[in-house]
């Protein structure tokens, strides 16, 4: 009897169209729960779109491909958003609500106690700014919120994109310790970024894309 | 789907509280339209002319296509649209919230509108009180129309000039139901047909929507 | 045999419209009242027939079969876009031979009869639909909208079939029944209608037919360039 761990992400000769442009030209990966994975490369080798596959947001055009168990070609993808958490590079929320607006829309959409914002925001040291409207936060600020709506989730799949951007050093400080704290709990986590991470906190796996296929690895 | 039609409904209506584009862009554009209404109808008749209700609708049918558009666009920055997808809200739910806070943006910019008319158009205060049940029908059978229609525009290329080619044609009928259900008001004309026509259109942009709208939001 | 009726669908169809048009110009007998104008009856209806009923009623079929999930294939896509666009040109040809048939019987252009209304509105509505397709790239999302909007074209052809004929009608009363379902005309006249309607459904489907073939080599060939932008992806990947 085989004692093996199933993978969370498994994808074989993934294949992304858009408009009849490949934005992913075969991509075969494992992550398995737990697992730290940072996907490097220049701009456009496939970064973005390879994270808005994993979290349901693209079809995937050909080839195979499961997360979280669910069937990337003909699983409930509707299912499979609700269970991945994704930070997007452009900020994520309705710049017109405040902060608290915004995570109680996310919050009664998904259940969760209301409890938990202030929880969530005073780590990632927001509270301060809670009855702020979104679009008067900074960058940096945006960044934070996204992460304390991805604490009040607790999804089992991180999908980071270029989380790193208009963070400064102590930010990155506190983010790197959130994401190791986020990995031993046992979450699959991946995020993009533009050059290899010189993190002491983090030992990631490094995956580097190219023309929308991997590259190499290490 | 009614829990979710609420929070969605509530969030919209609180995003036009807070960024007042209601308020500051789309009734003066409404006012002006039927200003420019009373002048294309001649200084004899700007203010004694039959065609008040049809001017009325003609004006509420331009300013909802503003609405429309803006009801799409909250949701179309690219974050808010992914992490709004990672939600995984019940899209019928969604349809229903947003044609929700839309018909109410409506019926207040058309009590707004219908005031205007009554005072430059000189439309019959007391006709226009009677017109009011089905101008609230018309103008929800237009919001759950329009978002349907905003959803199946929203994002691709030249979204705001493609709205109005595909939802103005399926607007006519409204425009005429409430046109001549509003004169029938005026005049005391039989109204059922009118009423069934909205009524129709109302239950069956309402189903399709609750139907179809999921399939709309996949990307 | 199948490639048969195939190959004789085309010759069958010219055959079809050429008794209608021999049988319509010739060798019917003018109208007492209209004179030669009404020899009009064997266009004009048949094409607004195929244009409203036929073309409409293939691209809403196949859009509604695409959007069910068991029946969904490229293929009822494909029949869509073709049926619309045909329709298109059907719905042009309608309001054209209208017009003809209009301006010596009520003496002007356009006037604001019921069909003539709603049957412009449905043209618009058909030419939103080509607009729909042209304005997204991604052809699955293409399919999906294009879809959706051919259902609602459907629904609407009652909704605005009604409620412009309650606004407003001037058009001929109906042509070949009464409304308790008594035929008007009769011999030569009727069966010459009947062939006109047969020939012109049998047209749209062998258009139909054309534009789909035309419309699979077309994704042949960008099915072609994908392949190669596939290649240069891989070959730009190898080079990073």
């Amino acid at each position: 009897m085989t004692n093996a761990v199933t993978p969370t992400v498994d994808l074989r000769s993934a294949v992304v169209l858009s408009g009849g442009f490949p934005l992913l030209s075969g991509v075969d990966l494992q992550l398995l729960p737990g697992s730290l994975t940072v996907i490097t490369g220049v701009n456009g080798a496939g970064k973005t779109s390879l994270l808005r596959l994993l979290a349901g947001l693209v079809a995937l055009s050909d080839g195979n491909g499961t997360v979280a168990g669910i069937d990337l070609k003909n699983g409930d993808l509707r299912e499979l958003r609700r269970r991945v958490g994704w930070l997007g590079h452009e900020g994520s929320f309705y710049d017109d609500l405040t902060v608290r607006e915004n995570l109680t829309f996310a919050a009664k959409a998904l259940d969760r106690p209301l409890i938990e914002i202030e929880r969530a925001l005073q780590r990632v040291g927001l509270s301060n700014r809670i009855d702020t409207v979104t679009k008067k936060l900074s960058a940096g600020q945006r960044r934070r919120l996204a992460l304390s709506w991805l604490l009040i989730r607790r999804p089992e799949i991180w999908l980071l994109d270029e989380p790193y951007a208009s963070l400064d050093d102590e930010a990155r400080t506190f983010f790197d310790a959130l994401i190791a704290d986020v990995v031993r709990s046992g979450a699959t986590v991946v995020l993009s970024a533009h050059d290899k991470l010189r993190s002491e906190a983090l030992q990631p796996r490094t995956i580097v894309l190219g023309g929308g296929r991997i590259v190499s690895e290490s | 789907m009614i829990r979710t039609a609420l929070l969605v409904c509530a969030k919209d209506l609180r995003i036009e509280m807070r960024s007042r584009v209601l308020l500051w862009q789309v009734l003066p554009f409404g006012v002006m339209a039927l200003l420019l209404c009373g002048i294309a109808l001649g200084p004899a008749r700007a203010g004694n002319s039959s065609a008040g209700p049809g001017l009325f609708y003609l004006v509420t049918l331009l300013v909802a296509l503003l609405m429309i558009n803006r009801s799409q666009s909250v949701e179309k920055t690219p974050g808010t649209k992914a992490s709004v997808a990672t939600l995984g809200l019940d899209p019928a739910g969604v349809f229903l919230g947003k044609s929700l806070a839309l018909a109410s943006e409506l019926w207040v910019t058309g009590v707004i509108l219908l005031a205007g008319s009554v005072l430059v158009l000189h439309t019959s205060l007391h006709g226009a009180i009677l017109a009011l049940p089905s101008v609230i029908v018309t103008l929800a059978a237009l919001a759950v129309a329009g978002t349907l229609y905003g959803a199946l525009t929203s994002g691709g290329d030249g979204a705001a000039t493609l709205l109005p080619v595909l939802a103005l044609p399926a607007f006519a009928p409204l425009l005429i139901a409430g046109e001549r259900s509003f004169s029938a008001a005026l005049h005391h004309g039989g109204i059922w047909r009118w009423w069934l026509i909205l009524s129709v259109a109302l239950v069956v942009y309402s189903a399709i929507g609750i139907l179809l709208y999921g399939v709309l939001e996949e990307s | 045999m199948k490639q048969l009726s195939q190959r004789l669908f085309g010759p069958l169809t010219l055959t079809a419209m050429g008794v209608n048009l021999v049988l319509g110009l010739w060798i019917v007998p003018p109208d007492k009242v209209q004179g030669e104008l009404a020899r009009l009856v064997y266009i004009h209806p048949s094409v607004a027939w195929v244009a409203l009923y036929v073309s409409f009623g293939t691209a809403a079929i196949s859009s509604a079969l695409y959007l069910w999930k068991r029946t969904r294939s490229v293929v009822m896509d494909r029949v869509a876009h073709c049926a619309m666009e045909v329709s298109v040109v059907f719905i042009a040809l309608t309001l054209i031979t209208g017009s003809i048939w209009g301006r010596p019987a009520w003496g002007v252009w356009w006037v604001w009869d019921a069909r003539l209304t709603s049957s412009a509105i449905l043209g618009v509505l058909a030419l939103g639909y080509l607009a729909l397709r042209r304005a997204n790239d991604d052809p699955q999302l293409r399919a999906r909208r294009s879809a959706v909007f051919g259902v609602l074209i459907a629904i609407n052809v009652p909704i605005i079939h009604f409620s412009v004929q309650w606004w407003k009608t001037l058009h001929q009363g109906a042509t070949v029944f009464t409304s308790n379902r008594t035929l008007l005309i009769h011999g030569i006249q009727a069966w010459t209608l009947l062939i006109s309607f047969i020939a012109f459904t049998m047209l749209f489907f062998w258009i139909l037919r054309y534009r789909y073939r035309l419309e699979v080599l077309r994704e042949n060939i960008a099915g072609a360039s994908l392949e190669e932008a596939l290649s240069a992806r891989r070959r730009e990947g190898a080079q990073s």
